[in-house]
């Protein structure tokens, strides 16, 4: 039995008078791509956004490797470890490639060998790095969000759709590049892509009106289409 | 057509090259180049002086989305204690030795610009934490406190003018064939250009400049990276009052006499170069200080009574050509 890195007991959260989440629960495991899943509206990005302490959960606890975080500032819960890619994936145009990733890093200094892996992983933040990040594609954005992540080694990183919009091609490098990431630390990710989220996904949630209706390995979900028509209405043309 | 002239415009400079276009418009209309150059010393040394109040306020409003209608307190507090400081060191002001009249213009300077960080501190904690987030309290709010101040400058200080002198060094003219500039506008012009400069080497150069730029853009991802942005927004809110402090001390040595109205008077003028500027932006703020000074020069000597209402059109016409100013803080 592997050990739960984030574990969500019963979350309940408001955005002004909307209750979104209606208590949920949610264990994620040490190591890998969790996947969690569901319709538009359904509240993945707010369930991300509430780890994050970006929304604060009415109700309920959230327990990251044994620090309850419900009630931490965002930065205090990005200082135990844990990233955060948002769906507009939170780059800071008007500066450099190299400047977004210095925020990034500890000191600002980088790690040589960090640095190079994410090169090798992503060329293109090698070959725009001295370039504003606005003028990026967006896949190339993407590719800095998450270069930006990793810059500095986390425990878990929370990552909220980051195919949308994304060209065939580029999804299928991301896949490659979040299989290398997944080997030093745990994602937790948000999808609507089916076929994304079923090449990378190791576990799944499913939430429907705030609420956790599924859970299980995506193995099984990706087997059995009784179950995904149950509980998906999805993006499955699977590319 | 009009994408070509765009792509030229854009190529020679852009937005930047508006000053140096107005410059020339206002030769031709001028028509006397020493008259010309006279006013552009003048409209530049103003635009700098301007500089100094609104540049804190842009980044104010684009890191927290604070709307400071306060601002200008500080702008009149540093032109009264200046007033006073320059008063105090009489006999150094006035005196010969041009060491100690730079040493009382200093200490006037100082003695403003650390009040604008000290009162901005309480400013920012007493006034303005307790509305974050909220843009109707914050002008209701800080307007309250802008009235309280003008009526403790107002006990202070009293109601009549106040008379500033101005160090003996820095009076009269430099004369150049038949071209007089006022020494004190090169003085005035030269101290913004070294905050420009110390401010753009700050905001490019150093980590805290970096977190302030990323702030400005997107505060909730500079959270997310593990940074405490209402820190930051302390530090940048104390500066920007410091510098509006400053502004207003250099003001009030540019007026030579001053009244309670200052910090409404100059109000006024700093919106308009936060908004044609845009906000968030040093850049801008430069860019739009020096516009505003050049006009405002420009136009009272050539339609003296369109003086205020041309740099109200100059932000319309700016504002209808770009929405978000002239250089906004670059998003996403």
């Amino acid at each position: 039995m592997r050990d739960m890195i984030l574990r969500l007991d019963d979350v309940h959260t408001d955005i002004a008078q909307y209750h979104i989440l209606h208590g949920v629960s949610l264990d994620v495991p040490e190591g890998g791509v969790h996947v969690l899943l569901g319709r538009n509206g359904a509240g993945k990005t707010t369930t991300l956004r509430t780890i994050m302490g970006l929304w604060r959960a009415r109700k309920g606890a959230i327990v990251f490797r044994h620090h309850d975080i419900t009630a931490l500032s965002t930065p205090d819960i990005a200082r135990l470890g844990v990233a955060f890619v948002p769906e507009n994936m939170g780059i800071f145009g008007g500066l450099t490639v190299e400047e977004n990733m210095r925020l990034a890093a500890t000191g600002g200094r980088f790690d040589d060998t960090r640095l190079q892996r994410i090169f090798a992983l992503f060329p293109a933040m090698e070959k725009f790095w001295r370039n504003q990040a606005h003028a990026l594609s967006g896949g190339q954005k993407q590719m800095l969000a998450i270069s930006r992540a990793i810059i500095e080694k986390r425990d878990l990183i929370l990552i909220d759709e980051p195919t949308k919009g994304l060209a065939p091609a580029i999804i299928r490098a991301m896949i490659d590049a979040f299989r290398e990431i997944a080997k030093e630390t745990t994602i937790l990710l948000v999808e609507q892509n089916f076929y994304f989220a079923r090449a990378l996904g190791e576990t799944v949630a499913v939430i429907d009106d705030g609420r956790i209706v599924h859970r299980g390995t995506m193995k099984a979900l990706a087997e059995d289409e009784a179950l995904q028509n149950q509980f998906l209405s999805l993006s499955m043309e699977a590319n | 057509m009009m994408k070509t002239l765009s792509a030229k415009f854009e190529r020679f400079g852009g937005v930047m090259l508006l000053p140096v276009i107005l410059a020339l418009i206002a030769l031709v209309l001028i028509g006397r180049p020493s008259t010309w150059v006279t006013l552009t010393v003048a409209g530049l040394a103003m635009g700098m002086m301007i500089f100094l109040m609104a540049s804190g306020l842009s980044l104010i409003f684009g890191l927290m989305d604070v709307l400071n209608f306060g601002h200008s307190a500080f702008v009149s507090f540093g032109a009264f204690i200046a007033a006073s400081v320059l008063a105090w060191f009489g006999v150094w002001v006035s005196g010969g030795n041009a060491i100690l009249n730079i040493a009382a213009l200093m200490a006037a300077i100082a003695a403003a610009t650390a009040f604008g960080a000290l009162a901005g501190w309480a400013f920012e904690h007493v006034i303005v934490k307790p509305v974050y987030k909220d843009h109707l309290r914050q002008i209701l709010i800080t307007m309250g406190a802008l009235i309280v101040a003008d009526e403790l400058i107002l006990m202070i200080w009293g109601g009549a003018p106040i008379p500033v002198p101005r160090p003996a060094v820095l009076t009269g003219s430099i004369v150049i064939g038949d071209v007089s500039i006022e020494i004190y506008r090169i003085f005035a012009f030269a101290l913004g250009l070294c905050v420009y400069i110390a401010m753009h080497f700050a905001l490019n150069r150093t980590r805290i400049g970096l977190l302030i730029r990323a702030g400005v853009e997107n505060r909730e991802m500079v959270e997310a990276l593990g940074f405490r942005i209402d820190r930051l927004f302390i530090a940048v809110f104390m500066a920007g009052s410091a510098l509006a402090a400053m502004g207003g001390a250099m003001w009030a040595g540019y007026q030579s006499l001053i009244t309670t109205a200052i910090g409404a008077e100059m109000m006024i003028l700093v919106f308009i170069v936060v908004i044609i500027g845009g906000l968030g932006s040093v850049e801008g703020s430069l860019l739009g200080a020096i516009l505003v000074g050049l006009m405002a020069n420009y136009v009272a000597f050539l339609f003296p009574k369109m003086s205020l209402a041309s740099n109200m059109i100059l932000m319309m016409a700016i504002l209808l050509w770009r929405p978000f100013g002239l250089k906004p803080a670059v998003k996403g």
